[in-house]
């Protein structure tokens, strides 16, 4: 029973993780800039279509016809040689492999200017309006990129293969000193999990740590005050908001081999996160986090046939009715401060 | 009726005669036959209602296909249990719509602003997990919700015997398709702006929209504003179950992924679209979402490449390869982009566009052109 319930709290860590990385962004934007972002989603799903585009030009092949040989059914054959390989030899081939990972390269400076474009294009001129115009711009923008999308890449799923050495299972009952066998766990999704605690941790470093990270925490706690110091704030945000877009498109980068991205992934985490970011509390960086890991834990125990064997169709509805309760009993979440929209 | 305000009437005659002439003056545009404009009718409904909630109160619902998909399942199970007849199929979606949103309402209302929304969203997202996992012996799952040549119908067989093959939904015996069933909704669609019109003209009204420009004030004057709020919630999701039902009615099957929250965008962007707190609007932004979803959908390379034709050979190509993109598959990406552009440029929608435009044709100086009523005109120094 003990392993049982240790392998579901290890199965909530990947989705735990990919809540927690997507709320955290969305937590920062909406304590820095005020804006409640329903285009975040689409961010995360920008990031997972960075690594498909790092792949496809990977991959990119000189198809050449050898009219020596022929293939099996008598045409004669095409020789396909990546384009990589044939510059890079060997190094090529480790490339290929190790697309997605590699592919953080190409996706922070895509999403830096991706978030600042948003930044600066559209959402700057909605700070003052309400709520309910920033959640319809936001979900506007989120529509047209996930049409952007959807007219490049198609509409189907576009499986991302995850480097070889990370196929498989790790033993991780033998690690604790268990038998072998008991507690096997996904490689990737291990390293899903790692990669999203130095993530975090780069980021709280990040506001802990520097000058520019104080600043902004000055900012958020009395943007006024911040300004008439003589500092621009205003900049220091957008830059923010560009690094909450990077966090989002790693969080999907890194989640592609897990799950094959397509254009509305955005749109199915971002229900979700909007909900951890409540459960936490609006505004609170630590709460996010929390909440993103605790909700995906609670996801997984609940999809467990025993639990759900006592309350049928919990595991469809528990992160929702979660949401529900926290709103209703204590609307500034599990974190939040006290004052902060809490209407 | 009669004591309506003249301005009011004349708008209600003139809605009214503007839906009943739809078959005509939408022949021009192609739009003119009854499937599309069936869903014209209801998707106006649908709007109307939302936007008695959303447009009166302020209060920005993302979960409003929960009652229009609650609305469609009970009405097939109407058709399936009880009659063929739309009468009880109707009351019956919308008694339940209403409980629903009565339930629903009765939690959401405790809170304001996005955690409204958010909570609504987390309601709508729990009713369609459920219909597809738990609820499948109600909802019938991923197939969705059909009749079959076995349903009881006890209500009918008190009265005649089953004819052979499924059997369509009717009327007091009167098959309801074709332009029958759009002037069916179309009835429907008049009534409920007729509602809608009286609810925002009444004290009610007058109630909801002090809500929405200042709830804190509404709270210190004494009034207690949630009754308000709730009586807006229902009414709103009662016309969301009736325009379910009538979906239901000219196509009796209902499926779970009306309940998706893409569904409830969707009310939302028409709202939008058309004008959110003005009475038209919606009805114009259902109406304009639809036609162009219908439009440009249908929109091939072969028209692109005719539409296209007085350029040279090469900006041909590239216009059509552009313009692909838009619409077809595609179309939603330009619902998206002018959404967007709305939402930035002209938050009133489509009637604030009106309003500025017929500004313009305006006399400059009001006093002077209209002085015989200037009198009856509030004064802003008073």
């Amino acid at each position: 029973m003990f392993e049982a319930i240790f392998l579901q709290f290890l199965n909530g860590l990947d989705k735990g993780s990919a809540y927690a990385l997507i709320a955290l962004g969305l937590t920062l934007v909406f304590g820095t800039l005020g804006v409640v972002n329903f285009a975040h989603g689409a961010l995360f799903m920008l990031g997972a279509f960075c690594a498909v585009l790092f792949r496809q030009l990977l991959t990119l092949e000189t198809v050449t016809i050898d009219p020596t040989q022929l293939s099996p059914w008598g045409a004669p054959l095409e020789v396909r040689a990546p384009l990589v390989q044939a510059w890079f030899g060997d190094f090529g081939a480790v490339l290929v492999n190790y697309s997605v990972p590699f592919s953080i390269i190409l996706t922070i400076p895509v999403m830096l200017v991706v978030g600042i474009a948003f930044e600066r294009g559209i959402i700057k001129h909605f700070y003052k309006r309400p709520h309910a115009e920033q959640i319809l711009v936001t979900f506007g923008l989120a529509i047209v990129a996930q049409e952007i999308i959807k007219s490049i890449f198609g509409a189907n799923p576009i499986p991302q293969p995850m480097p070889e050495a990370a196929r498989g299972a790790a033993d991780i009952g033998i690690w604790l000193g268990m038998q072998a066998n008991v507690i096997t766990y996904p490689i990737w999704r291990l390293i899903y999990f790692l990669f999203a605690g130095v993530i975090i941790g780069g980021v709280f470093a990040f506001l802990q740590f520097t000058t520019f990270g104080m600043v902004v925490r000055a900012g958020m706690a009395d943007r006024e005050t911040v300004g008439l110091l003589g500092i621009n704030i205003d900049r220091r945000f957008t830059i923010m908001f560009g690094l909450a877009s990077v966090v989002a498109g790693l969080a999907g980068v890194m989640y592609t081999p897990l799950l094959p991205p397509n254009y509305h992934m955005g749109m199915d985490f971002l229900v979700l996160s909007f909900v951890v970011v409540v459960v936490g509390g609006m505004g609170s960086l630590p709460g996010a986090v929390a909440a993103g890991f605790l909700l995906g834990i609670l996801q997984s125990f609940a999809s467990m046939t025993q639990v759900k064997a006592i309350v049928p169709g919990i595991d469809q509805v528990i992160i929702y009715l979660v949401a529900v309760i926290i709103l209703l009993v204590r609307p500034r979440g599990l974190m939040g401060r006290r004052g902060v929209m809490e209407a | 009726m009669l004591a309506m305000p003249r301005k009011d009437l004349i708008l209600f005659l003139g809605f009214a005669a503007a839906v009943l002439a739809m078959p005509i003056w939408l022949q021009p545009f192609g739009a003119a036959y009854p499937d599309l404009l069936n869903r014209f009718a209801i998707f106006a409904i649908f709007a109307v209602g939302f936007n008695i909630l959303f447009g009166l109160t302020g209060y920005l619902s993302f979960g409003h296909a929960a009652f229009f998909g609650v609305g469609s399942y009970a009405a097939v199970w109407s058709f399936k249990l009880l009659s063929m007849d739309a009468v009880p199929a109707l009351l019956f979606a919308v008694i339940i719509s209403g409980l629903f949103a009565l339930a629903i309402g009765f939690l959401s209302l405790r809170r304001s602003g996005i955690y409204f929304s958010i909570l609504t969203l987390a309601f709508a997202q729990m009713s369609y997990n459920l219909a597809y996992s738990v609820f499948t012996p109600i909802t019938n799952g991923e197939t969705g919700l059909q009749l079959s040549l076995n349903d009881k119908r006890y209500l009918d067989r008190m009265f005649f015997e089953a004819g052979p093959g499924l059997p369509s939904p009717t009327l007091f015996g009167v098959t309801l398709n074709g332009y029958v069933a759009f002037y069916f909704c179309a009835f429907f669609l008049i009534a409920t702006f007729f509602i809608a019109q009286r609810v925002t003209g009444s004290p009610l009204g007058m109630m909801l929209k002090g809500i929405k420009s200042n709830q804190t004030r509404m709270n210190y004057t004494g009034v207690n504003t949630r009754p308000y709020t709730l009586a807006a919630f229902v009414i709103s999701g009662m016309y969301a179950g009736l325009a379910g039902a009538l979906l239901a009615i000219t196509d009796p099957l209902a499926g779970a992924e009306r309940m998706q929250w893409t569904a409830s965008g969707e009310v939302v962007l028409m709202t939008i679209l058309g004008g959110a707190g003005t009475l038209v609007g919606p009805v114009i932004g259902a109406w304009l979402i639809k036609y162009f979803e219908n439009i440009f959908s249908a929109i091939n390379d072969n028209i692109l490449t005719q539409f296209w034709g007085f350029l040279p050979e090469g900006a041909q190509h590239a216009a059509v390869l552009i313009s692909s993109k838009f619409v077809g598959e595609g179309w939603f990406l330009t619902l998206g982009l002018v959404f967007v552009l709305i939402v930035v440029f002209l938050p009133g929608g489509v009637m604030e566009g009106v309003r500025r435009i017929a500004a313009l044709f305006r006399p400059k100086n009001p006093d002077s052109a209209d002085a015989g009523t200037a009198s009856t005109k509030p004064q802003p120094a008073e």
